[in-house]
């Protein structure tokens, strides 16, 4: 992961309110994976993310594509780092075509009626990426909650950046939309992009990522390729469970089962 | 659906919008006109079009040109900025509940003006009172952001407003209660109740820079609104600088209401009311409320200030009661309409 490395951060870390979330975090990132962030609650995940984007100040350093954030301005981290936030919260009932044109927001297509022919190309492929050209013209509100994410995953897939950070995409999605969600991630990520992925779902991080990253109390503790970093010692140290361990289709299957 | 009937449906939407804007500017118009023709002297919109370009006789130019023109003026002003204040603070707080007086800023110009009366620093139609009422509407948002601190949420926003406002509230009570003059206490009680009559010219010249400036402010921001759809940590995330822009709207809704509120008194619920009448027909992108509720902000302030003149009654209605008569019981239904929204603690 350490050959040419697009993200990376020198002991990056976080106080919130007096109480370090983030201690001297460290990690080298390569375009093209798809990393799952995993850790108990609390381990400060959401943070990271936040962080790594600049959403968040935080000491240490991150450098994104060889440039450091601090020295980017809030235009240029946009189109380097999309967002996606947990929940998919949209206060006003727009056509979905609107959400996923905000995509575009960081590369100043700022008005959806305006959109330039490269924006609309952009838009048009996003939304064709996760299939929601079907309900382009209806209200956001209107949908289900998975035609919902898919169209914030289409927004987020339409600023055309090079790192995607997803918090929980999959969180209270049914089984079917899970592995929607994660096969798209997939595919994105296939085509050159970090995805870095915030889950709960141990079974789809080992299924997805070529790459896991274990936070424990604001700590890296593990990381490698699925199977490595969560190996039987990370599950019962950080997670205190055991896990059901195999291999399906050549790929990592870990299902977690005990309590220990 | 294809790529073209996706651009359509776009364009469709885009004519739908300019059709409705462009009816709202000639109903805005049309009100125009009949502002100016009512009164003592009634004038039909043609004879009004004729004195206004130096036709007619000069009783009626006289009439229409300097009598009436400022208070139509003002009418027409005060409401868009109304409208414009309510529908941009609607999208920056993504709450069809907020509206100027949330910031507690006409209610803190008010006590400015107020204080200046009382104190008999000059009466009703001196310069002191509107210089006085943007300077404390400048305060009050400036101490809101004190208390607020700069990256603070929304939550705490809205609690400092509301406690401002009620402050403002109770300073000029406070100042009626010791007024040991009761023609003042008389006159401060009707020009809190808002109105736009008796306005002249340097009424307008006072008012006009400040709401000017405070539209272009207000205006200049319309698609961070948009963005802020998605809430505030992802309109950050594609590059809205959030903190930022809560400083310039508030900065705008003073300019403009501080102005307004210095020549017209409390002129309530236009700022509420104007972005919920418009919704139906243009739909939620906030970025696309703002010049059509300006416009129904100024119909609305034009069509109550004509009706002020033409209900029968033993005394003058001032246009801020009929505002507030009105625009009260359409918040009582936009809450109980919200409720479950509201109830259900939607950030």
């Amino acid at each position: 992961m350490t050959e040419n490395p697009l993200l990376t951060a020198h002991g990056v870390s976080v106080t919130l309110a007096g109480r370090p979330v983030l201690r001297d975090v460290s990690l080298s990132l390569a375009a093209g994976h798809l990393v799952a962030l995993v850790g108990p609650n609390g381990a400060g995940k959401t943070t990271l993310l936040r962080a790594l984007s600049g959403l968040l100040p935080s000491g240490g350093n991150v450098h994104i594509a060889g440039d450091a954030l601090g020295d980017l301005s809030l235009r240029e981290r946009a189109k380097r780092f999309a967002y996606l936030p947990q929940g998919h919260v949209v206060h006003w009932p727009l056509p979905a075509r609107d959400i996923v044109a905000l995509g575009r927001y960081p590369h100043g297509a700022t008005d959806p009626a305006r959109l330039s022919p490269k924006d609309t190309e952009a838009v048009l492929r996003a939304m064709q990426a996760v299939d929601v050209m079907e309900f382009a013209e209806r209200r956001v509100t209107e949908l289900s909650g998975g035609e919902r994410s898919r169209v914030a995953l289409a927004r987020v897939l339409a600023v055309e950046a090079p790192v995607i950070l997803a918090d929980e995409p999959t969180a209270s999605a049914d089984p079917r939309h899970q592995i929607d969600v994660m096969k798209n991630l997939r595919v994105t990520a296939d085509s050159g992009v970090l995805v870095i992925v915030v889950t709960h779902d141990i079974g789809l991080a080992a299924r997805f990522a070529d790459h896991v990253l274990v936070l424990r109390e604001g700590r890296l503790v593990s990381q490698g390729a699925p199977a490595d970093a969560l190996s039987e010692a990370v599950m019962a140290d950080v997670f205190r469970i055991s896990a059901y361990r195999a291999e399906y289709q050549r790929e990592a299957v870990i299902v977690p089962w005990a309590d220990l | 659906m294809s790529v073209q009937a996706v651009r359509a449906a776009n364009d469709e939407a885009a004519r739908r919008r300019i059709g409705v804007t462009t009816a709202l500017a000639a109903l805005v118009g049309l009100l125009v006109l009949i502002s100016l023709g009512i009164g003592p002297v009634r004038l039909s919109p043609l004879s009004v079009i004729d004195a206004l370009f130096g036709g007619g006789s000069d009783v009626s130019q006289v009439i229409v040109r300097e009598i009436r023109l400022p208070r139509t003026i003002l009418a027409l002003a005060i409401g868009a900025i109304l409208g414009l204040s309510g529908a941009s603070l609607q999208g920056l707080l993504r709450n069809p509940l907020a509206s100027p007086s949330l910031f507690g800023a006409p209610q803190s110009a008010a006590f400015g003006a107020v204080l200046v009366i009382a104190l008999g620093l000059a009466d009703v139609r001196s310069y002191a009172l509107p210089v006085a009422a943007i300077a404390a509407a400048f305060a009050s948002v400036f101490a809101l952001l004190t208390i607020a601190g700069r990256n603070a949420g929304l939550l705490i926003l809205i609690l400092a407003g509301l406690a401002i406002s009620s402050l403002a509230g109770a300073a000029t009570a406070l100042v009626m209660n010791l007024s040991s003059n009761p023609f003042v206490v008389l006159e401060i009680a009707f020009w809190l109740l808002g109105s736009l009559e008796d306005r002249s010219f340097a009424h307008v010249m006072l008012a006009l820079p400040f709401i000017t400036a405070g539209a272009i402010i207000l205006f200049s921001q319309r698609n961070a609104f948009r963005a802020l759809t998605l809430g505030e940590e992802t309109a950050q995330s594609l590059g809205v600088d959030v903190g930022r822009l809560r400083l310039v709207v508030i900065t705008g809704v003073a300019l403009g209401v501080g102005g307004a509120v210095a020549v017209s008194g409390t002129i309530a619920f236009i700022g509420l009311v104007a972005p919920h009448l418009v919704r139906p027909l243009i739909g939620h992108d906030p970025a696309r409320l703002l010049m059509p509720s300006a416009l129904t902000g100024s119909a609305l302030l034009l069509a109550a200030d004509i009706a002020v003149r033409l209900i029968p009654s033993t005394s003058d209605i001032k246009v801020g009661v009929l505002t507030s008569i009105i625009g009260v019981p359409f918040f009582l239904y936009l809450i109980a309409r919200e409720r479950r929204a509201l109830g259900g603690g939607v950030a």
